[in-house]
């Protein structure tokens, strides 16, 4: 735990950035993922942002907010805001990312 | 108690395999053949031979299901407290320094949530790592089981090493035809004969070394010539088999790791329960060598690099073991999500699209 702002160590995801491809700071990876994430999230009207360098805050236009640990949590948490699945194979999904 | 690194960590070794297909045997025969005088033996049901050895603890099956209702998300808090206690009395003293652990299951078994258990349980983690899974498969019942027993299919697809056991009681031909179904259904393994007397402890354990030229070794024969052929073959086992689907996806350029966690952990989410099995050797941006992934359903080994690459092939080769689902959409899918990190959406090439 963080001395200085009591927050839990969520332990290490397997997808963590960190000792896979160290291109860059471990800060600077992880709004690279944020923002790879975002790109997803946004075909479900969703947004993730960091927080505090150890957790996400993943919220909806309507303010339903979470805070998750790591990305095997953002897809759960997304569903239930989301009220929908979020299914890499949509094919609408993927149109969408072709758009972009 | 202290922590331990990874490397440090006691390996546990999970042996499954379906009723009678001979596991007792093959831990008899290992504990009695070789020095493994620091190896723990937990077993969930009580064997019918006695094992002569450090220490044969019982495992009660109370499993707790957690919020996702996954099967393989199941936490096995009987496992948990048998894993913590065994390592309480090896550091009071009460047991001898514990190398090895190796875990027998019952042959009705799902072994998914005890390697879930050993792979995300926080107190487990800090202590243990998952060495390999050694599944045995029965030549005279094998086929039968297979073709109408669905955990039987889950403990194949899960192993790390697949040992045939009884082959001397069925006729050469048969022995080939169950090699030939296992191959199709999971042709990243190994199969090794348990007949005669040649299984040696380190040809199964070989999948869990450090060692980096026994890595590279382990993971050239993940992706074979002879694999791919062996998977050619259609598969003959029957309606739950016949769900089963195995394929292989290849790509040239290097992907972007970042990007492939987003998708791995969006598509084990929603589709993992029919997910049995991902394994391969991805080609990383910015990383020098290979990263391996290897994952049963929900659960993810740690990905860790090789050395250097195996072979002068660089491409990324990823293989899937799935239930009733469509390879040919989780390439399309996987490939757009690479593109979208590469910024080009001609950039990454489809070197091979096959089916194994």
């Amino acid at each position: 735990m963080c001395g200085l702002c009591g927050l839990f160590e969520s332990g290490t995801h397997w997808a963590d950035t960190r000792g896979v491809a160290a291109a860059g700071p471990p800060r600077q990876q992880r709004l690279r993922q944020v923002g790879f994430a975002n790109r997803i999230l946004r075909h479900y009207r969703l947004r993730l942002d960091d927080w505090q360098g150890r957790n996400y805050l993943l919220s909806s236009p309507t303010g339903a907010t979470e805070v998750i640990d790591n990305l095997a949590l953002l897809w759960p948490a997304a569903e239930r805001i989301a009220g929908k699945p979020c299914d890499p194979l949509d094919p609408d999904l993927l149109l969408s990312l072709r758009g972009e | 108690m202290t922590v331990r690194t990874l490397m440090e960590a006691v390996p546990v070794t999970v042996l499954t395999g379906f009723l009678g297909s001979g596991k007792t045997t093959l831990l008899k025969r290992l504990l009695h053949g070789r020095d493994l005088s620091g190896t723990a033996i937990l077993i969930n049901e009580l064997g019918e031979v006695g094992i002569d050895h450090l220490l044969l603890e019982h495992v009660d099956a109370s499993t707790v299901v957690l919020e996702s209702g996954c099967i393989c998300c199941t936490m096995r808090n009987d496992l948990s407290a048998a894993l913590r206690e065994l390592y309480g009395k090896a550091e009071r003293g009460a047991i001898g320094a514990l190398d090895r652990v190796v875990i027998e299951t019952t042959g009705l078994a799902d072994p998914a949530p005890i390697l879930y258990t050993i792979l995300t349980d926080p107190v487990v983690t800090h202590h243990y790592r998952l060495g390999t899974v050694l599944t045995t498969v029965d030549a005279v019942n094998g086929m039968r089981q297979l073709a109408t027993n669905p955990e039987s299919i889950k403990q194949a697809a899960v192993a790390d090493r697949l040992i045939l056991t009884k082959t001397d009681l069925v006729p050469p031909a048969a022995v080939a035809g169950i090699r030939r179904a296992l191959a199709a259904l999971n042709p990243t393994v190994p199969i090794v004969d348990a007949n005669p007397d040649s299984v040696e402890p380190e040809d199964l354990f070989a999948a869990e070394s450090f060692d980096p030229s026994a890595k590279a070794a382990e993971v050239r024969g993940w992706l074979t010539e002879e694999s791919r052929h062996h998977a050619d073959h259609p598969n003959e086992l029957g309606r739950h088999a016949a769900e089963i689907t195995t394929f292989h996806v290849s790509f040239d350029e290097p992907a972007d790791w970042t990007m492939f966690g987003i998708w791995l952990t969006m598509l084990l989410n929603r589709h993992g329960e029919r997910i049995l099995r991902v394994k391969g050797i991805l080609n990383v941006i910015d990383a020098p060598a290979p990263v391996c992934i290897n994952g049963v359903q929900h659960v993810m080994h740690p990905p860790f690099h090789l050395e250097r690459w195996p072979s002068n092939d660089r491409r990324s080769h990823l293989v899937f073991i799935v239930r009733c689902m469509d390879g040919a959409s989780i390439r399309r899918s996987l490939l757009a999500f690479l593109r979208l990190a590469a910024g080009e959406p001609g950039r990454l090439r489809h070197a091979e699209d096959c089916r194994l």
